[in-house]
């Protein structure tokens, strides 16, 4: 853990939520997001300090837009909730509770949501429960990471769904095809978080259903509308992903010694640190760039710069790279294509298929 | 994607420049086409927020929604921009040809069809949405609208719809367009930024493509082409815009809104018409007026159904329509694809890189070769093409080639690297080979087994008789005051 703590520096470690571990399960074999995460770097204030700031600015428009959403199902108790689950699971439900497990101080939550759930899990009654706000805890790659799901759970009779609120629309029965997939994504986390509690405290994790609840505003309106989304495809991929990922001990332990990632902050937050020496101490942990990044991680920006300086084929995407076989420099490549270079014993079949493509284009290009 | 298109990339990346991946241009471009970009208010479905429309590349029309939230300024907006593409839209449908059909009815088909071009994939969906947010509305009874934004909202239905065609020129996304035609030095996903895709293909003088694309990417330089605008100018300068329009709703109030949107819709603007110039130069496909001529036909067909009355296009296909929408799709791909190869020998390659196809010179022939006897006997010359292409092709596979129309054969075998081949189709009906239809010793030739013969339609039951298994008969829609009154936040 020490070791952890002083790859960060004198501050207090980031907390992950869901969308960086599903992030993080998309591109497992990155070992620096790895081990930034692990150690709970700021990897937004990094990448700004190195002069790369990742795209990802978030509208105002879009920010009220969602919080005037989840006000809406979450007033009165989740009045409005209720009602969509009454519908939607077709439950006998006539009276619901409602815990707020932000009411606790927050180095009580992981603890206050684990009695929770432990007893409604004991007890089994036939009353609901909405509890908002749960604090749940993942290992991921050897290390325990915090999730604050901005969601709810629903319990009744034993029985949790995952609660997960958006404010994308769906219109006549359908959303946008990659939002919906993020919210499973993330869902899932949160359902394997939920199923791990359930088996640590002794309970069949089964009980977490594997449907998701999805409540997203209907067409144009602001009225919420609830669906299920099965997200066991999600669960399988996430679970293989976080097994297969490298202990991040691992990857830790064969690090320079007094190698860190500190900003060097001043007494007011202000990072002191030459950029260019964060870079360099970046450079010994190797990243896995592909264009998806760009999407998903704060990092994307420098580790594109790092991946053109050396020409990788990364750069174009990982169907063409798969193309080359697995080629890693685009270089490389070409010289195969153009014959300038002799194939290695494994690179032959990729090279007569560059060979012919190269002969192919100059033949209709001539 | 193929080791050739790859083998592009990286060519692109080496030269500074996006590089070929066709010889000729693909899709239909109209001599006169609308270009439309819209944008949409972030975090809202489809509450436009202004667009920059119109078909002449110096006087865009700017429209402007000053509180997009407000459904009335949402309808007014529809009511602008039916106003301008709706009397495009329609001039179309007035000069129409007869076409004779051999054993079937003469029908009319529209000489020529609209072409609205749009940035993006995204533009597409939203087009999709503003017409699913128009169509219902009604002129008459409660919140009525101005009689344009129905019709409007259908018609934006149908091109969104077909845009889904493959092989269809109605409404392309210009970035898709340009992404078929060239191969940069980034990723598929990068190139999804028309700014950063034209900095590849045409970059300004002294710079190459990757530093023109790094520089679209910076949104104070390069606004996004849209839907989605940039966050940044959402919170520092239209955020503060649209709170001053919400405390003194004054013309004033609504200029600065339109200044803002027009220095975020004018860069686009320029590249758009940037990208048609470019996709001009390119020679056209001799197939691209065959699907050009089905568009037309479908256009046709809409505006006979618009015609007549009928009512706007379901929110849900039926189970049976679905199902023959999806057929139709699939047809159109397979057809698309192979019309492409046909046209184009840079596409081919993409073929006899895989062995579908394969191109040499021809070595030997016996024109006048034949098969059977007496009544039975049939013409059917044998060729040799010698080729270096990986071939795999099983003998007895049926072939095809660009450079006779009609023109058959089938693969007999291999010998000495040499192909023998039969031709069975396109000699014409005499005792001898018609002249120039058996390919002579000499000249080169390619062949493939891709064909894009006629494929009859799915056999699907009408909709009246949907099977219960997939929800009986879908209900006929009938409008009502509820469509009208649907919410809009």
């Amino acid at each position: 853990m020490k070791r952890l703590d002083a790859l960060r520096g004198p501050v207090p470690p980031r907390p992950h939520d869901a969308r960086a571990i599903a992030a993080l399960a998309a591109n497992p074999g990155c070992a620096r997001r790895a081990v930034l995460d692990a150690a709970g770097v700021d990897k937004d204030g990094t990448a700004r300090h190195l002069g790369f700031p990742a795209p990802f600015g978030q509208s105002q428009f879009a920010i009220t837009r969602g919080n005037v959403f989840e006000t809406l199902v979450k007033e009165n108790g989740c009045a409005e909730l209720l009602r969509l689950m009454r519908e939607l699971l077709g439950l006998p439900v006539a009276q619901v509770g409602y815990q707020d497990v932000e009411n606790v101080g927050s180095h009580l939550r992981a603890s206050h949501t684990r009695a929770l759930i432990d007893r409604a899990a004991r007890e089994s009654e036939d009353s609901a429960v909405f509890y908002d706000h749960p604090l749940f805890s993942l290992e991921i790659a050897g290390h325990t990471c915090y999730l604050e799901p901005d969601v709810v759970a629903f319990q009744l009779g034993g029985r949790f769904h995952i609660v997960e609120i958006k404010s994308f629309a769906v219109i006549d029965g359908q959303a946008e095809p990659e939002k919906v997939a993020a919210a499973a994504r993330q869902a899932a986390v949160y359902v394997l978080a939920l199923r791990t509690l359930m088996a640590e405290l002794g309970h069949d994790p089964e009980r977490v259903s594997h449907d998701v609840v999805l409540v997203c505003p209907e067409n144009f309106a602001n009225r919420p509308t609830a669906t299920l989304l099965d997200v066991r495809r999600q669960l399988a991929v996430l679970k293989r992903q976080l097994t297969r990922m490298t202990r991040v001990d691992r990857l830790v332990e064969d690090l320079p010694p007094g190698l860190t990632f500190s900003l060097d902050p001043d007494s007011e937050g202000v990072p002191t640190r030459p950029a260019a020496e964060l870079a360099e101490a970046l450079a010994r942990v190797p990243a896995r760039y592909a264009p998806d990044c760009l999407s998903t991680c704060d990092m994307c920006m420098f580790c594109r710069d790092e991946a053109r300086a050396c020409g990788s084929t990364d750069l174009l995407g990982r169907q063409i790279r798969d193309q080359l076989g697995g080629v890693s420099r685009m270089t490389e490549a070409l010289a195969l294509a153009e014959g300038a270079a002799e194939p290695a014993e494994d690179q032959e079949e990729v090279a007569r298929l560059l060979r012919l493509a190269n002969r192919l284009r100059e033949e209709c290009l001539a | 994607m193929s080791a050739l298109t790859a083998l592009a990339r990286l060519r692109a990346v080496r030269e500074g420049v996006a590089q070929p991946i066709t010889t000729v241009r693909h899709c239909h471009l109209s001599d006169r086409p609308m270009v439309f970009i819209p944008l949409r208010m972030a975090g809202e479905a489809a509450a436009p927020l202004g667009a920059m429309v119109g078909t002449d590349p110096e006087h865009p029309r700017l429209l402007v929604v000053p509180q997009p939230r407000n459904r009335d300024l949402r309808f007014a907006f529809a009511g602008e921009l039916a106003e301008v593409l709706l009397p495009y839209i329609e001039g179309f449908g007035k000069t129409t040809e007869t076409v004779e059909k051999r054993g079937g009815e003469p029908y009319e088909r529209c000489l020529d069809a609209p072409q609205i071009l749009v940035p993006n994939r995204p533009a597409v969906a939203f087009t999709g949405l503003l017409g699913r947010s128009t169509r219902f509305r009604r002129a008459d009874g409660p919140y009525p609208v101005h009689p344009s934004v129905p019709l409007l909202g259908r018609w934006l239905t149908y091109f969104a719809d077909r845009s889904a065609q493959p092989g269809s020129s109605l409404l392309p996304a210009v970035t898709e367009v340009l992404g078929a035609h060239w191969a940069t030095g980034q990723s598929g996903l990068e190139d999804a930024n028309l700014a950063a895709l034209l900095g590849w293909i045409d970059p300004p003088a002294g710079m190459d493509g990757r530093r023109a694309a790094q520089e679209a990417e910076d949104p104070l330089l390069w606004p996004p082409a849209g839907p989605a605008t940039d966050p940044g100018f959402d919170n520092e300068v239209l955020a503060p815009a649209i709170r001053a329009y919400e405390e003194a709703p004054t013309s004033r109030a609504v200029e600065r809104i339109a200044r803002a949107l027009r220095t975020q819709l004018e860069p686009t603007w320029r590249l758009m018409w940037r990208a048609v110039e470019l996709l001009r130069a390119l020679p056209e496909g001799s197939r691209v007026a065959d699907r050009w001529e089905v568009d037309r036909g479908s256009f046709t067909r809409f505006v006979e159904r618009i015609a007549e009355g009928a009512p706007p296009q379901a929110r849900r296909d039926g189970a049976v329509s679905a199902a023959a929408r999806l057929a139709g799709l699939e047809r159109a791909r397979a057809s698309y694809d192979v019309q492409r190869a046909y046209d184009d020998p840079l596409v081919m390659a993409e073929y006899r890189l895989t062995g579908e196809a394969f191109a040499g010179v021809v070595t030997g022939a016996e024109p006048e070769h034949f098969e059977g006897e007496g009544r039975s006997r049939k013409l059917r010359p044998l060729i040799r093409v010698r080729t270096d292409d990986p071939v795999r092709l099983a003998p007895g596979t049926a072939v095809g080639s660009p450079d006779r129309r009609g023109h058959g054969a089938e693969v007999l075998g291999f010998a000495d690297g040499e192909i023998l081949l039969k031709i069975t189709k396109g000699m014409g009906r005499g005792k001898v080979p018609a002249p120039g239809s058996v390919p002579e010793p000499g000249e080169r030739v390619c062949y493939t087994s891709l064909t894009d013969d006629f494929q009859s339609s799915a056999a699907l039951p009408d909709p009246e008789n949907t099977p219960w298994t997939h929800g009986g008969p879908p209900q006929e829609y009938v409008p009502d005051d509820d469509d009208a009154q649907e919410e809009w936040s």
